[in-house]
């Protein structure tokens, strides 16, 4: 069955079974590898993606329900200027150890800080708790998520 | 630790400061190619008889750039930089001029002499490292000056080289290194190769960025998972759940319906189905109806293994370290402590599970993978295709996640099996369920332990039976040596302690067709955990305590400096509310001191939160800080997550974990605070991916003691408080 999808600003059809979940109609289909697979059940986070501003799993989001609803992955993350202060934040504070999992928590990060400017830990908890490290990136990660609050907090003062 | 057996992940560091030997030839295009070959030092127990040569290639572009071929690979650990930082240090360049590529596999020239061939692993890059990859940046440096001063006419003593380039300091002269590569690689390499004063280091002792770091905040860093060959096709596996099983049948119809699915691979002891797309593959795959023939463990449950290790461990093992009279101790002895420790299989859940991509062809194999050990994947391809070795192509990647898992190839020579019913290129992705229930675990224990103490409380007889399995035996044969495995008595044989009268024995114990491997800090991640608890338990029955305990038997100045720092940074002694608990830990494993204090509340419910873990570490010259702080906070998280929930069991000879919901892994709401403590230190680096794995466990299980008074020997620790209270 033939899907049209809105991903990064761009269409692409695709021809795929209307259950086959959107992270492979994203890595495999279309090739564009920097959204991660890692359990399939939505348990991990690495498959994080936006699909109409929201985080989702894209893992169990089957492409028949995607609709017209825009997605935005790790690709163009940094195209808006909260992405782009988190990717600067994860690089300052040195985030990154394998860095599998990192696009997921950067559009998860990303997610929370476009609706939540000034996130307390219990925040950052609440909005990061899905996303797992196993090399053990949080402490960095929660540090990362202020200091790109912080930024954003003063370049909107400056603007 | 440098008394452990030097043959192999433990391999005195000293051997390394022999001369290493240079080569330069002019590098295709124009520039300098210098390669370096360090004998590999005389080894009673070498896994490997001739001698070992390391190479690596230093390549300078005419434009200036330092090209740096990586011997070991990247898993997060930092790897990548800390070893360009080495090289760019003596060779005098910013580490923005270094560019660098993964090395092809070829033992010859990239062979980690601590382990005896090319592979990363056992904390052993940047100790392998530290002598041969600066000698290559100063011989470049000497060489490059000898270049510019015979263009000028000039005595070399009057030239230095800065920022990749050579400066005439009379005159303020300058020529680039691009400028002088090609005229340096026409000259002999010096005799001797003066490295720089630690203190004139700029690089080395200094946070850097990771080189790698660009990449993967945008999605580009590339792993084995996201290869890309044209034509390729994604498969799917499923392997027989239980151990030592076989295929039997499998009615593949409906699977073969599926849409985008092209064919169905059997293979002896899997099944694996071959798509458009990994949705496709795994909707195949459940779509299979597939026959097993479960083989001889179709019963197998963890309490047979444990039964039978606890048998095993009734008689006497190898001695693997043995000092003064040990009976006689214990019979002179004033009181006994017994004690039984457990611990259970552990699977390493990287984020990025197995995966491999293969293309077989008639006259040639390709390999696209992330792996530990370039020359095995090569080797292990070789021998299933029957293509000369020469005829495999491995293109390593970045890996998400080693753990020691990637040390292994069984997902190797399984999807080179698979790619070779396929044509075209074919990559073999796990699910999360395959790679939690097709992992090969860090062994399970059983452990005896016994101490005779003196009047005072204090310990003259020491007496420890190790039980389990040994990964070495498999891993690297000829280590094997008359019975003991170095790496499963490690932290055990030589702890930092004045023990007299001690022996350890090892029952070797393989369990029924459960494949056993090496984990973050494998033999210690065991060994730690009993010794450091046992300890703590002669404190408790001397009535000490147990930081001013251990110090009273600490031997090394650099063991008790670490552990007094933790203490003091801990506020050790400070009192607690009700229910909260501290814990000490101190070790000598991986060339690295530590000591970790951690901080524990017990809830009345029973319900375990660790507050704080605070780490002292003495890892010698900390060449990255900055790398040295993230992987000791990694370890201690990775170490944390297995202390508290893991645990992979067996029921009917399947496992019965199978994804992120059964294994856990911390999430970001349950980390502590961790504070690490870098001691300054001359001393050569030691290991640090692993320490701070090891010295956790323990640490957490002494602070509930201290907490409750519970004394766990058992892990994880959620099931064995509850079972405990």
């Amino acid at each position: 069955m033939a899907f049209t999808i809105k991903i990064n600003g761009a269409n692409h059809s695709v021809d795929v079974d209307g259950d086959t979940p959107l992270l492979w109609v994203i890595r495999d289909v279309l090739g564009m590898t920097g959204t991660k697979f890692g359990c399939g059940r939505a348990l991990c986070g690495a498959c994080t993606v936006h699909l109409g501003g929201n985080p989702v799993r894209s893992c169990v989001i089957p492409i028949e329900r995607v609709g017209e609803a825009p997605i935005v992955t790790i690709e163009a993350i940094g195209e808006t200027p909260v992405g782009r202060n988190v990717q600067t934040a994860w690089l300052d504070l040195e985030v990154v150890q394998c860095g599998y999992c990192q696009p997921g928590q950067i559009m998860s990060a990303t997610a929370l800080l476009s609706i939540n400017p000034d996130p307390s830990d219990e925040d950052i908890n609440n909005a990061m708790s899905g996303n797992i490290c196993r090399c053990g990136t949080y402490l960095r990660i929660r540090d990362a998520i202020k200091a790109a609050a912080k930024s954003l907090a003063s370049g909107a003062q400056k603007g | 630790m440098s008394r452990v057996p030097n043959n192999g992940f433990s391999a005195e560091r000293d051997g390394l400061s022999r001369r290493t030997f240079l080569a330069a030839s002019l590098a295709a295009g124009g520039g300098l190619l210098l390669s370096l070959r360090l004998p590999h030092p005389a080894r009673a127990a070498a896994p490997v008889a001739a001698p070992i040569e390391i190479d690596a290639f230093v390549r300078i572009d005419r434009d200036g750039t330092v090209h740096l071929t990586m011997p070991y690979i990247e898993m997060g650990q930092g790897t990548y930089t800390s070893i360009s930082m080495l090289i760019a240090e003596e060779l005098e360049v910013d580490l923005a001029q270094v560019q660098y590529e993964h090395a092809p596999p070829n033992d010859k020239l990239y062979t980690n002499p601590l382990v005896g061939f090319q592979a990363t692993g056992g904390s052993t890059a940047i100790r392998a490292s530290w002598q041969p990859l600066r000698e290559a940046g100063a011989a470049a440096r000497m060489m490059l000056i000898s270049a510019a001063a015979s263009q000028w006419g000039v005595d070399e003593g009057s030239c230095r080289a800065a920022k990749g380039a050579v400066v005439h300091v009379p005159t303020n002269r300058s020529l680039s290194y691009g400028e002088l590569a090609e005229k340096a690689a026409m000259l002999p390499v010096p005799d001797k190769v003066k490295l720089k004063d630690p203190k004139e280091f700029t690089l080395i002792g200094k946070p850097a960025k990771r080189l790698d770091g660009p990449g993967k905040v945008n999605g580009t860093a590339l792993f084995g998972i996201d290869a890309k060959v044209p034509g390729m096709k994604i498969a799917t596996v499923a392997a027989c759940p239980v151990f030592g099983g076989k295929l039997k049948s499998v009615d593949d119809s409906k699977a073969l319906a599926v849409n985008g699915v092209s064919e169905v691979v059997h293979l002896d002891d899997a099944v694996a189905v071959i798509a458009q797309h990994m949705g496709a593959a795994k909707k195949g795959l459940a779509a299979l109806d597939i026959q097993w023939d479960e083989g001889p463990n179709a019963t197998l449950s963890t309490a047979d293994i444990v039964g039978q290790m606890e048998a095993a461990s009734q008689k006497p093992g190898v001695v693997a370290h043995s000092t003064g009279e040990v009976d006689k101790g214990m019979a002179d002895a004033k009181t006994k402590v017994d004690a039984v420790y457990q611990l259970p299989f552990l699977a390493h859940t990287t984020m990025e599970p197995m995966n491999c991509t293969v293309h077989v062809r008639k006259d040639g194999c390709d390999i696209w993978v992330g792996t530990q050990v370039m020359t095995r994947a090569q080797a292990v391809a070789a021998s299933i295709t029957g293509l000369p070795p020469e005829k495999v192509t491995v293109h390593n990647h970045l890996l998400g996640g080693g753990f020691g898992r990637r040390l292994e190839v069984d997902f190797i020579a399984q999807a080179v099996k698979i790619a070779m019913q396929v044509d075209g290129p074919v990559k073999v992705v796990w699910t999360r369920e395959e790679d939690i229930q097709h992992d090969m675990y860090r062994p399970s224990f059983f452990d005896r332990i016994r101490a005779g103490l003196d009047a005072d409380g204090m310990p003259v007889a020491w007496h420890h039976r190790i039980t389990g399995s040994s990964v070495i035996a498999r891993w690297a044969p000829p280590a094997f040596k008359d019975g003991i495995d170095f790496d499963t008595v490690e932290g055990a044989v030589e702890p930092p302690y004045a023990l007299p009268n001690m022996r350890v024995d090892y029952v070797r114990y393989e369990p029924p067709g459960i494949p056993t491997a090496f984990w973050r800090s494998v033999g210690p991640s065991h060994n730690i955990f009993v010794v450091e608890s046992f300890i703590d338990e002669l404190a408790a029955a001397a009535k000490k305590d147990p930081v001013a305990y251990r110090l009273a038997l600490l031997e090394a100045p650099r063991a008790k400096a670490v552990l007094q720092l933790a203490a003091e940074k801990s506020g050790w002694g400070e009192k607690l509310p009700e229910g909260s608990g501290r814990g000490a830990s101190v070790q000598t494993v991986f060339g690295t001191f530590m000591a970790q204090v951690a901080e524990v509340n017990v809830s009345k419910q029973g319900e375990i939160r660790v507050e704080r873990v605070v780490c002292a570490v003495d890892t010698g010259i900390a060449v990255n800080p900055d790398t040295i702080e993230a992987q000791v906070q990694s370890a201690i998280l990775y170490g944390l997550t297995a202390a508290l929930y893991g645990e992979i069991t067996l029921k009917n000879g399947r496992v019965e974990q199978a994804n992120f919901d059964s294994y856990r892994a911390l999430h970001i709401n349950e980390v502590p605070r961790i504070d690490v403590f870098i001691v300054d230190s001359a001393e050569a680096p030691g290991g640090i991916g692993e320490p701070g794995t090891s010295a956790l466990a323990p640490a957490v299980t002494n602070a509930i003691f201290a907490a409750t008074g519970v004394r766990l020997r058992k892990l994880p620790v959620a099931g064995a408080l509850l079972s405990a209270t």
